[in-house]
């Protein structure tokens, strides 16, 4: 028997500036991954994505894709480092953006 | 220094508007994805992990003050003021936004910019020794070739949809800056018997997944037929490099599979039939280009400037940083400076809009007017008078830019990683961050002496982890970031490629690990004059595996 599928989120991102986005159980989209729909068996999940395709074609977002997530008493969790980063929106340090006066944070 | 001509410019404004009119089709739906993704490539434009990301052509690593101070007017005004310098002497800016890139587009043209060859399978931004021109050890100048070479490849008909992309680098010197080696194309100044200049051609370098070092497939090359034989090698590729496997396309795999002479033969037959043609350069259009780049009106100076010599024994943190980042420039009186964007704690490569505009008024007042970008993700000023060094070097520390680790462990390569890039497997530039305070003693750095260590977030390899004297290399474990470490790799001369040590380090194992093998190679080398990469030449891995991993026998075969 094959082992049970992951429970998984749909993302993409967004066509104007290429932000990271979740698609919720209303078929919206949202920035925050706590707003995005866990679906926990593959034929859930590839019916969202297959309904997310609607918003390339109005060209909200660009290539959505499936990924796993962990679901754990505090909420879902992604279980890649590369989608635990994308959830954050931003590099995991602090980039080099400002005045150079003062010490660069730890 | 080189200006655009009328052809340039044209060419650049009308790709300007065409990529205006491409993002409104795709803004307006006209154009899907699938059909605006190559298009958007072609100018540079990615779409990244968290957001858009724009790489600029900076050819072969020169800009000038003005060019520097619109990247920094960029980077305030439509990206998150600051900006990501290259290991393929670019820029990147990371958080552009769609509707706004053609006006970005607009203002690069405005001074002479652009993002064409910075990405897709043509030839790409062609890149140099940034010392070119200054050098005291240089044969000839060889942004001359850089130049022309770039005026051939920009939109080259034949050669816009190679089976892969194609990276050509040029060195006038006999210390390799460049590292002609582990490029698909490497082009080395060099002289015959006769005296006369010419290029060494080497072929088939590259990193990535299948790292190669180059075969030299001509001793000599005369200049003026060096676009008809960069023309044959690319017609080869074109016609016989693989385009049924991404990852056999590149031309170092034709080579490897064709052999080293064969090819060579190959080259010299197709040559044959082209030398004499159209891209025989005449020697009047040699010239025209070498007046783009004559020399700016250096002042006649005396070598020794007691000012200068006077301010080292005045100041040791100003000695140790004119002892670590300065190079000999070929004029008297004048030096190269490297400005190391290698902060304590820091990204590699990074530049705030602040420290650019700096970086714009330092070359301004003491390098005349000009900037190079290096391979090594540093800064050079290119063309300071001694008289001048200590007051230069004030205006940098004020503005965090006179970190004097040049050719350090902290100077570290690395690649944007898990924190930008959609192919990355791990994170790169924390572990750099952290490195480099782990290393940030500069006693600590005169201790361990000359040393290259690079980290690449993936197997593509944009750090350069292969020819590190240690590289690191980040891997996905299961959704966890491991690190695999490389010892005794060079792009130098002597260019070699890196052995895997074992098995990989987590996140958190990583810095003892270096910090191991730093401390195994201080215990044991011969003497101080040793460098890290003579160690490893001499007494090879199992020094290194003990310190890590335990003695043999109690080790458990490495998972790599």
């Amino acid at each position: 028997m094959a082992a049970a599928a992951a429970p998984q989120m749909v993302t993409a991102n967004r066509l104007s500036d290429g932000a990271v986005v979740y698609f919720t159980a209303s078929k919206g989209w949202s920035e925050n991954f706590t707003d995005g729909a866990v679906w926990s068996d593959k034929e859930s999940a590839d019916g969202a994505l297959s309904a997310s395709e609607e918003a390339v074609k109005a060209r909200l977002v660009v290539g959505p894709y499936l990924f796993d997530v962990a679901v754990t008493e505090a909420g879902p969790k992604p279980t890649s480092a590369r989608e635990r980063i994308r959830a954050d929106h931003k590099p995991t340090f602090e980039p080099d953006t400002g005045s150079w006066t003062g010490p660069i944070a730890d | 220094m080189y200006r655009y001509d009328e052809f340039d410019s044209t060419i650049v404004q009308e790709r300007v508007e065409q990529f205006r009119g491409q993002v409104a089709r795709r803004l307006a739906g006209e154009l899907t994805e699938d059909q605006f993704r190559p298009l958007r490539l072609k100018n540079g434009l990615y779409l990244q992990l968290h957001a858009y990301m724009l790489r600029i052509a900076v050819p072969y690593g020169v800009l000038s003050s003005k060019q520097v101070r619109k990247l920094a007017y960029i980077a305030r005004r439509y990206d998150r003021g600051y900006g990501h310098f290259t290991t393929r002497q670019n820029i990147q800016f990371h958080w552009p936004q769609l509707p706004d890139v053609p006006d970005i587009l607009q203002h690069l043209a405005e001074v002479e910019m652009h993002a064409i060859q910075t990405s897709g399978n043509c030839i790409r931004n062609v890149t140099a020794d940034q010392f070119a021109g200054v050098a005291a050890d240089e044969i000839e100048d060889p942004r001359i070739w850089a130049e022309i070479v770039r005026q051939w490849s920009t939109f080259h008909p034949e050669f816009s949809y190679l089976p892969r992309k194609f990276k050509i680098a040029v060195t006038g010197a006999p210390d390799d800056r460049a590292a002609v080696r582990v490029h698909d194309i490497g082009l080395r100044i060099v002289k015959n018997e006769a005296g006369e200049a010419g290029f060494e051609v080497w072929v088939g370098g590259g990193l990535g997944r299948t790292p190669i070092i180059a075969v030299r497939i001509r001793k000599f090359l005369p200049k003026e037929h060096l676009l008809s034989y960069l023309e044959a090698i690319l017609r080869v590729y074109n016609l016989l490099g693989r385009r049924d496997n991404i990852y056999k396309a590149r031309i170092k795999i034709l080579v490897q599979a064709t052999g080293g002479d064969k090819f060579a033969a190959m080259v010299e037959e197709e040559w044959e039939k082209i030398k004499d043609g159209p891209l025989h350069l005449p020697q009047a259009e040699i010239e025209r280009i070498h007046r783009y780049f004559a020399p700016p009106s250096y002042e006649t100076l005396d070598h020794i400037d007691p000012a200068f010599e006077t301010a080292k024994l005045e100041n040791p943190e100003f000695a140790r940083w004119a002892r670590t980042n300065l190079a000999k420039h070929k004029v008297p009186g004048y030096a190269i400076v490297n400005v190391a964007l290698k902060l304590e704690g820091a990204t590699p490569g990074d530049a705030s809009a602040d420290q650019m505009d700096v970086l714009a008024d330092l070359a301004d007042e003491y390098s005349l007017k000009e900037v190079r970008v290096t391979h090594h993700q540093n800064i050079v000023l290119p063309n300071v008078r001694k008289r001048d060094l200590f007051a230069l070097w004030q205006r940098l520390k004020s503005a965090n830019l006179a970190t004097s680790n040049l050719g350090f462990i902290s100077d570290i390569i690395a690649c944007p990683g898990l924190d930008y890039c959609n192919l990355a497997n791990a994170r790169s530039i924390p572990v750099a961050q952290r490195l480099s305070r782990h290393f940030s003693d500069p006693r600590k750095l005169d201790a361990i002496g000359e040393l290259r260590l690079n980290i690449s977030g993936c197997i593509n390899a944009c750090g350069h982890h292969h020819v590190g004297h240690i590289g690191i290399l980040g891997v996905d474990k299961q959704g966890q970031e491991f690190y695999q470490v490389t010892l005794g790799g060079s792009s130098k001369d002597d260019a070699s490629l890196g052995k895997i040590v074992g098995a990989s380090f987590s996140e958190d194992d990583i810095v003892p690990a270096i910090d191991t093998i730093i401390e195994t190679y201080l215990a044991n080398r011969a003497d101080k004059a040793e460098r890290f990469l003579d160690y490893y030449r001499r007494v090879g891995m199992d020094p290194f595996k003990e310190a890590l991993y335990g003695p043999a026998t109690a080790r458990r075969p490495a998972a790599e």
